[in-house]
């Protein structure tokens, strides 16, 4: 229904969140791009004037920066393994006709809504712990040594840590994609003579493929960015430096804003590259 | 399916079922069980599940030592005002985009929720300067104001799907009942989105109160959250794995009884209705 | 109280033009029925009246002043949706009182308008119900009884009887006209039902593609349709239209016959099919002949006619009640 009273009501009534949203987006992007173009130390002399793209190319040529990315592949690739696969996989399962599912669910969901310092120390402290650790008694138990998680395998622990919680979110994605599969399709290709592993690989996986889409972009666009899991195991030693974390580590500690702010403008340019594919997709949604 | 399953399928997925879901539940069980026990029996090798000496104490020491009604408090208060700010201007938003759609509707709905991708550490500082100028530095306030705005695209974006689901006839009908714009939204819109509000509130309540960003990089002694007072246990001093425990239960308890309840909101909410 | 006045109005949505320039006088007390295929425009035209919608240019005047601008509430016109649009989380009296509510009346006024409403439409002992815990022909009454409670200068309906089934729609048919007789308040009606228009309407006004094809009473426009498309639509089972020889030998590019104009004769007469298909009702007999080059046929024969599939028969068509079209589809 549009009629002009209702549609210069309704640009009103937008105004606020776009205004802010705009605000938010444009502000500080804006000032972090004009830093990025400055040699700015803080601590160490102030505001030392324009550079140009200086901060742009050191970032990258920085001895950090490839291992920093490379960290970055590697936990939100293992992330995104784990967490799909399994993830798949429980969601099938908990299609299955079962006794008490909806504890069953309950269960699964529940690491989900942990807060990520509570998750990332307890399993620091009481399970990874080379001494007091949950794994340090049963590795002792079977006679082996302890693993010194966060020091010698810190990013398998990282993905360890990152993958139980983010495994509820795909896998309750995944288990509403599952539930909405005409159950009439398979009972059509079973009449065609297919068995269960062929109906899963051409009509289950086919139409999980865009809800693994879906999780794998908002996965990847909240794993680029994980911070509190990383500052408070390992504080980004032990090569668990992220792009996101060495960027952080750059405004934050080494307080060298232009450089921090150009790796800052990386990482936005990134994230928009993913989103840009999400929000394609979202997109065709609304128009359904 | 319409076929009887039988019993031993049935029996073997929830074996199945059930033994993966405790896997994955047990890491906060073994905390909220560690929490009641000493810390020595926290430690101790072979580890106690079930038979040790319950007690209360770690729980009297983390209230009373470090403060932490404050803590608590300040979540309270930035993930319910947050979200309340951000679902009262949120509404007259959603209402425009569902009710008197335009061609650049959907394109304003996809902006926003690109907003929330933009990653935290590419603003970090500046947002730093401007709550230094500002004043807003460790106040509860200012954390409160951004995490609004980190949620309002989500907000705006789950009530605009719920208010789709209101048939607009009804809308009109008030509107030739005499109802202003105002009275449309009060006695109308709002009593009839009531239950896809409450939806939006606890969803975002649940996100405001777990983030780990900005309570941590913003707040010090005064404004911090229960995110920020959990951090402070990364350097601790002696025997903690008790406290810690109980410390955490606290924190995450009210957050999985919501969890649990807003499951579905989770979906509709976090997918931007990319799947349904 | 209730005329209402369409001067050049004219709608677009974007670059497409619904409704082209469009004149429309409709008197103080009428029952006006906007009737046409789907797609015609006649709901567009109801919500352009009611103030739902913008008109693109044109004039709208309700009581002699100009409405064109008026938001919806303003414009002292009352709608019953075809959905009914009953406010669910509302009882059945507070979705009466709603309006009365919203204009500031006082609540001892607003009980006595809605006692009445109720006993009107028989609604009394709902009054305390939720719009979910009733029957589809209870939510319509509900829906009329919050229009009636503002005392407008006009209803509007907008296809109101299409959510129910037909029993229903003859009873509540009868309902909307007797209270047009009680009220004598003017009441456009959309339906896409001939039937409905033709039994209830004072003055019908025939849409296609957003023009209006003809204005005027029921029996006006069945015994002499201005065009093609109203003579088709008007009357059923539709009117035969035939080409041909026997329209040159009128005079014409077409010609029209209504079913229940042409006798029938198993002996002899103007033009000779084949029945192919007999529907026997008892009250009429429905005959659907294969008249070669004239195509199929449809006859209507009061009472029982004794005629089967495979049988030869003689149709002779009515002199007095044939119709006869130009090449444009006008009646000459």
């Amino acid at each position: 229904m549009a009629t002009q009273h209702s549609r210069s009501a309704a640009r009103l009534m937008m105004a606020p969140a776009v205004v802010l949203l705009l605000g938010w987006m444009l502000v500080p992007l804006t000032m972090t791009l004009w830093f990025s173009f400055r040699k700015y130390l803080p601590l160490r002399g102030g505001d030392q004037g324009w550079v140009g793209f200086d901060n742009y190319v050191r970032f990258v040529s920085s001895s950090a920066f490839w291992p920093s990315v490379q960290t970055t592949l590697i936990i939100v690739g293992g992330v995104l393994l784990i967490t799909i696969f399994f993830g798949v996989l429980l969601a099938l399962l908990l299609d299955q006709p079962m006794w008490g599912q909806g504890i069953v669910r309950i269960l699964v969901i529940a690491p989900f809504f942990v807060m990520p310092t509570v998750s990332a120390l307890v399993w620091k402290n009481i399970f990874m712990d080379p001494v007091n650790g949950l794994f340090a008694h049963l590795w002792k138990f079977f006679g082996a040594t302890p693993v010194e998680w966060l020091s010698q395998a810190s990013l398998q622990s990282i993905i360890m840590i990152v993958s139980w919680q983010w495994l509820p979110f795909a896998t309750l994605i995944l288990l509403t994609a599952v539930q909405s599969l005409d159950s009439e399709q398979l009972e059509a290709s079973e009449m065609d003579g297919a068995r269960p592993l062929q109906r899963f690989g051409y009509i289950i996986l086919p139409h999980l493929a865009r809800a693994i889409t879906i999780v794998v972009l908002i996965q990847t666009i909240f794993l680029l960015s994980i911070f509190a899991e990383i500052f408070v195991t390992t504080g980004g030693a032990f090569g668990t430096k992220t792009l996101s974390y060495l960027i952080f580590q750059r405004v934050l500690e080494s307080q060298n804003i232009g450089l921090g702010s150009a790796g800052g403008i990386y990482a936005v340019i990134l994230a928009n590259i993913i989103a840009i594919f999400l929000m394609r997709i979202v997109g065709k949604n609304l128009d359904a | 399916m319409a076929r009887a399953v039988t019993n031993n399928r049935k029996i073997i997925n929830t074996a199945a079922a059930w033994a993966i879901g405790l896997l994955i539940f047990f890491p906060i069980l073994w905390m909220m069980l560690t929490s009641f026990k000493t810390e020595a029996q926290a430690i101790s090798d072979p580890p106690v599940f079930l038979f040790f000496d319950w007690t209360l104490e770690n729980y009297s020491v983390v209230q009373e030592r470090s403060n932490y009604g404050r803590f608590l408090w300040n979540s309270i208060f930035i993930a319910g005002g947050s979200t309340l700010l951000g679902v009262i201007i949120a509404i007259p938003a959603a209402w425009s985009m569902a009710f008197v759609p335009s061609q650049r509707t959907k394109d304003i709905l996809l902006w926003m929720l690109s907003t929330k991708m933009l990653p935290a550490v590419g603003v970090l500082y500046p947002i730093y300067l401007i709550f230094i100028k500002l004043g807003l530095l460790d106040s509860v306030m200012g954390l409160t104001i951004i995490i609004m705005l980190i949620n309002l695209p989500i907000i705006v974006w789950m009530l605009y799907t719920y208010f789709r689901e209101i048939p607009v006839e009804i809308l009109e009908a008030a509107r030739m009942d005499g109802a202003t714009l105002q009275s449309e939204i009060v006695h109308v819109l709002t009593p009839m989105a009531i239950p896809g509000i409450a939806s939006t509130l606890l969803l975002n309540f649940i996100l405001a109160w777990n983030e780990a960003f900005w309570t941590l990089n913003l707040t010090a002694a005064k404004a911090a959250p229960l995110t920020a007072f959990i951090a402070s246990y990364s350097s601790p001093e002696g025997l903690f794995y008790a406290k810690l425990s109980a410390a955490s239960t606290m924190a995450i308890a009210p957050i999985l009884v919501l969890g649990w309840f807003s499951q579905k909101q989770l979906v509709r909410g976090l997918t931007f209705g990319a799947v349904k | 109280m209730g005329s209402i006045s369409l001067s050049q109005v004219t709608k677009s949505f974007g670059d497409v033009q619904v409704i082209p320039p469009l004149d429309l006088e409709i008197n103080e007390g009428e029952f006006v029925v906007f009737v046409g295929p789907s797609g015609c425009g006649k709901s567009t035209l109801l919500r352009l009246i009611a103030g739902l919608e913008d008109v693109t240019s044109g004039q709208i005047t309700i009581d002699g002043a100009d409405a064109t601008s008026l938001p919806p509430a303003k414009r002292s016109l009352a709608m019953v949706f075809q959905s009914y649009a009953l406010y669910p989380h509302m009882s059945v009296k507070k979705n009466i009182a709603f309006p009365l509510k919203m204009a500031g009346m006082e609540a001892a006024e607003q009980e006595q308008r809605i006692a009445n409403a109720a006993k009107v439409l028989n609604l009394t002992d709902y009054l305390d119900r939720r719009p979910g815990q009733l029957s589809g022909g209870q939510r319509q009454r509900v829906a009329i009884g919050r229009a009636i409670v503002r005392e407008p200068s006009a209803f509007l309906f907008d296809e109101p009887l299409s959510n129910l089934d037909a029993a229903l729609r003859v009873n509540m048919r009868l309902e909307i006209s007797e209270l047009h007789q009680t009220l004598q308040t003017t009441m456009i009606y959309v339906t896409h039902d001939q039937v409905e228009a033709m039994t209830m309407a004072d003055k019908i006004v025939v849409l296609h593609a957003g023009r209006i094809e003809q204005v005027g009473s029921p029996l006006e426009l069945y015994n002499n349709p201005a065009n093609e498309f109203v003579a088709g639509f008007i009357g059923s089972p539709k009117m035969n239209i035939i080409g041909g020889a026997p329209a040159a030998k009128r005079d014409a590019k077409k010609i029209g016959i209504r079913p229940e104009h042409m006798s029938l004769s198993q002996d002899s007469g103007e033009w000779k099919g084949v029945v192919s298909v007999a529907e026997h009702l008892g009250s009429d007999t429905f005959l659907h002949v294969d008249a070669g080059e004239l195509g199929l046929l449809n006859v209507r024969a009061s009472g029982e006619v004794n005629l089967r599939h495979g049988d030869t028969v003689f149709l002779t068509p009515d002199p007095e009640k044939l119709h006869r079209f130009d090449q444009s589809g006008l009646t000459v």
